[in-house]
């Protein structure tokens, strides 16, 4: 895309995506830590984690006043309304990772204090799942690449098995043993967390898909979370990854 | 890097000097350029003024008249008719050898006559004729003296050069001292400079004759050349198609607008007299040819005033359907009109004050009667000028310089008013 | 296009002299909408605005060639007269350029040219409803006699669409008529825009995209003589399909 006839337009639409790409990466270091404190079980780093989500909010902020500077100063038209507008929701989007990521860090550090558990080998899996889906659709996001975001879209639908699967396995493990059901209860919550970030990401590979098509997303969202019309493992047992 | 602040180089500085002397010299060459004008200017008008403006008053002499029953109204009827053939230089000649009865020697008496004005007796007759029962009673009345005691009392005949040199002889001199030292000299206002026509005498000749003929010829020149012109301009402005005829048509105005008056005044004369045969030396020929000659400069400021009318009003009133004529006739002539004015108004002044076209048509002649037609003979003021300024008597040198007095003041009223018009019009957009 | 058209341009070519203007322009203008038309300064869009009620008959050396269409007649038909189709689309121009004459002579001349009135009080309503839906008249109902170029330039620019309106013309063809004014008078305008399309239909060059997007329903985007894009005035803005439309529009331009 040529440069904008007025030179400082473009400085500050690159401040703004560079602003986002850092938040990015912010979150996604913040994500890797909180699970490696889980398996570490550090909570000293689970910490660390709980305080990075501070500059990820501020960078938030940051965003929101260049978009509203933007949007006053420049009247952004069309591929530049389109992604003012976007980047406001990915930092969101962003901004809310972060906060599980914090979320999970807290839940680590609850978990470090009691005995572990067996199934806090599939959080990881799922977590470089979601990820990697966070590093793609920020390379999407700077890429302008609608099919790396396509493509991190369709990927969500696995974190969501592995959550059905984890939510089934945890749910056993309590009916067991009730002293289990305290850990489970946080590794349930952080599995959910994870799941929500796979969500947001896909969130925010809708709107890159937006952005670059000026289209909304017409296919209908991969939906694999089936946890909410559950009440026994049984039930999750055939309908695995079918969508609803 | 460029210097910031105050502090230049040396050698900027000296090339600012350099430069700011430069404008100084030009300011002051422009100066100097202006105060020459102006001096040149106020030495005309000064020598035209103080040569002219005595003119405009005139000497007087008062004598007790008899008036002689049997002198003026030898019937006794009392008729107009009979009144007019009074023998009334005889009862000034009376008056006077009355009033010095030493003189009596033939060229004396006429040295003592020649004091008063040629036209003193119809002055007299003028007065019997208002009343008539002055006849038969003596009467202190106001003559009009003879152009060299008008000169004279004017300071205009210098009474310490040789007797020989002088228009008047001592004797004279005595006589209009003795006049002067009872009180019987006066000056007044000459209101017969506006309203007389020519004459060989200095004294009476006036620029009434002029002026009456000026009118006539410029009212046949406005009358004509303006709506002719504003035709013709309107028309090559806003109707006629570009092409090689328009524009040959267009240089050929411009060049008519360049041509010398005199080549008027021959096209004038071989048009207007020889083929349509008109009357020489009247108004309307003068009136045509000086129409001929206003027609180019009218056009060209018609069109420049045209041409000066915003395209804006233009569309609104094409945008509001307005046909070609109407936009013209509704919007663009009526904003143009002031300037149209003012270049009429000077296309008449440069009129007014030409006299060569006017010499070939023969407006050059001594006519004694004021024109009251155009088909009448008639001069105009300029070529009044030039006539006085050809005749080689005294007191038609301060005649010549006050018809210029008011030539030049016509001219600064038509200027001014020409100014007032645009000044007043101008900016109503 | 889902509304029917009351001007229908098809294969519109125009040259000003040897210099080609337009290249063969399709368009439609839609009943009771606002068209605009943008594009950068040479574009061919005011050119194309005239072309509409032939104002460029007053243009020496201009040609056109092409059919635009009025209610499915030819304008440019050998025996219309232009007059009576400059009655019907009417012109809004870029400066405010009312006559040197009173607020009330200015809306009145239209119809008297016309001669649309059979007696002063006739006149005197059109003037006035005129003015009413210029939005001019409760500023000026006390000085009516007073002269149009007394006016700010806001008011000015109402008034001579007053002056357009009041020959009851079908469509409105306005050249960049805020280009002078501030953006209060602006938006003044624009607003009066909005209202006018109910009774008008109307077509709209400018400047301001910002201001194309506001008040146009359409919008037609031009450059280099030709017409690039035209749709839906939101589409264009947000999402248009021309590469060049794009940064026209986002200011990536040239």
């Amino acid at each position: 895309m040529p440069e904008h006839t007025v030179k400082s337009y473009d400085e500050e639409l690159n401040q703004m995506t560079g602003t986002i790409l850092r938040m990015g990466g912010m979150v996604e270091q913040q994500l890797a830590e909180a699970i490696t404190a889980l398996v570490k079980r550090d909570p000293e780093l689970a910490a660390r984690v709980i305080q990075d989500d501070k500059p990820v909010d501020r960078l938030e902020h940051e965003v929101d006043h260049l978009v509203m500077r933007l949007l006053a100063l420049r009247q952004p038209m069309a591929v530049d309304l389109r992604l003012i507008t976007a980047s406001l929701k990915i930092s969101s989007d962003l901004e809310r990772i972060g906060d599980y990521a914090a979320n999970v860090a807290k839940r680590a550090g609850a978990l470090s204090q009691v005995e572990p558990m067996r199934p806090v080998v599939v959080i990881p899996r799922m977590s470089l799942i979601v990820q990697g889906m966070i590093k793609d659709v920020l390379d999407a996001y700077m890429g302008r690449d609608v099919d790396k975001a396509l493509d991190v879209w369709r990927r969500d639908e696995e974190v969501d098995e592995i959550y059905n699967s984890l939510f089934r396995e945890l749910l056993t493990y309590m009916m067991e043993d009730p002293r289990h059901i305290t850990p489970c209860t946080h590794l349930l919550f952080i599995a959910k967390n994870i799941e929500r970030m796979g969500d947001h990401a896909t969130n925010i590979a809708e709107t890159i898909s937006f952005l670059v098509t000026g289209t909304p997303l017409d296919e209908v969202r991969p939906k694999g979370d089936k946890t909410p019309f559950t009440t026994t493992p049984a039930d999750l047992q055939d309908t695995g990854s079918e969508e609803v | 890097m460029i210097e910031k602040g105050w502090q230049t180089s040396e050698r900027a500085t000296r090339r600012l000097k350099k430069r700011y002397r430069r404008e100084r010299r030009l300011k002051a060459a422009g100066i100097l350029a202006i105060g020459l004008a102006l001096g040149v200017l106020v030495l005309l008008l000064g020598s035209v003024i103080s040569r002219g403006y005595p003119a405009f008053v005139k000497t007087e002499i008062a004598l007790e008249i008899t008036f002689d029953a049997r002198l003026i109204d030898p019937s006794g009827s009392g008729e107009a008719k009979q009144l007019a053939k009074g023998k009334y230089g005889r009862a000034l000649r009376q008056a006077l050898f009355a009033k010095f009865p030493d003189v009596v020697e033939r060229a004396e008496r006429r040295n003592l006559t020649q004091l008063f004005s040629k036209a003193a007796r119809f002055e007299l007759r003028e007065m019997i004729l208002d009343q008539p029962d002055w006849i038969g009673t003596t009467q202190r009345v106001w003559l009009t003296a003879a152009s060299d005691v008008d000169m004279l009392t004017k300071g205009s005949l210098p009474r310490d050069v040789p007797q020989a040199e002088r228009r008047l002889n001592d004797q004279q001199l005595a006589w209009v001292d003795h006049f002067e030292a009872a009180g019987n000299l006066r000056t007044v206002f000459n209101g017969g400079f506006f309203t007389g026509s020519d004459s060989r005498e200095p004294e009476l000749a006036g620029i009434g004759g002029a002026l009456a003929g000026s009118f006539w010829t410029l009212l046949i020149t406005l009358v004509l050349a303006f709506p002719l012109g504003v035709a013709a301009a309107v028309y090559l402005q806003e109707f006629a198609p570009k092409n090689r005829l328009t524009d040959f048509i267009e240089v050929n105005i411009n060049n008519l607008a360049a041509v010398p008056s005199i080549v008027f005044g021959l096209l004038g004369l071989a048009i207007f007299i020889q083929l349509f045969e008109l009357p020489r030396s009247t108004a309307i020929v003068g009136g045509l040819t000086l129409m001929l000659m206003t027609l180019p400069t009218i056009i060209i400021a018609t069109r420049a005033a045209l041409a000066a009318v915003p395209p804006s009003i233009r569309e609104a009133a094409h945008g509001v359907g307005a046909s070609p004529v109407q936009v013209v006739s509704h919007h663009v002539l009526p904003l143009a009109m002031p300037g149209i004015m003012t270049g009429t108004i000077i296309g008449m002044a440069r009129a007014l004050g030409e006299t060569a076209p006017l010499l070939m048509i023969g407006m050059v002649a001594f006519i004694v009667d004021i024109p009251s037609a155009p088909f009448d003979s008639a001069t105009a003021l300029p070529v009044q000028i030039f006539l006085w300024a050809d005749s080689p008597e005294r007191g038609f040198e301060e005649k010549m310089s006050a018809a210029i007095i008011v030539l030049l003041a016509f001219l600064i009223i038509m200027n001014a008013l020409a100014v007032i018009l645009r000044r007043r019009f101008e900016t109503r957009w | 296009m889902p509304l029917p058209s009351k001007m229908e341009i098809s294969g519109l070519d125009v040259f000003y002299g040897a210099t080609r203007a337009l290249y063969d322009v399709d368009m439609k203008v839609a009943e009771k909408r606002v068209s605009a038309l943008i594009g950068p300064s040479g574009c061919g869009k005011s050119t194309f605005l005239r072309c509409l009620n032939r104002m460029n008959d007053i243009i020496e050396g201009c040609r056109v060639d092409g059919d635009v269409l009025l209610d499915g007649n030819d304008i440019y038909a050998r025996d219309l007269d232009v007059v009576q189709l400059r009655a019907r689309v009417g012109m809004v121009f870029q400066k405010p350029n009312p006559f040197p004459k009173s607020i009330y002579d200015n809306v009145a001349y239209g119809p008297r040219i016309h001669g649309l009135t059979n007696n002063a009080g006739e006149l005197d309503e059109i003037v006035e409803s005129s003015l009413r839906k210029a939005g001019l008249y409760d500023e000026v109902a006390d000085r009516m006699s007073a002269p149009g170029t007394s006016l700010s330039g806001g008011q000015q620019q109402r008034l001579c669409i007053a002056r357009a309106i009041a020959i009851s013309p079908e469509v409105i063809l306005m050249d960049e008529p805020c280009s002078a004014l501030d953006p209060i008078a602006t938006a003044k305008v624009e607003e009066l825009i909005d209202e006018l399309k109910e009774d008008f239909t109307i077509a709209i060059v400018t400047h301001n995209m910002q201001q194309a997007a506001r008040v146009s329903q359409y919008t037609a985007f031009f450059h280099l003589g030709k017409l690039v894009e035209f749709g839906d005035t939101e589409a264009i803005f947000t999402n248009p399909e021309e590469k060049r439309t794009q940064d026209y529009i986002t200011g990536r331009f040239g």
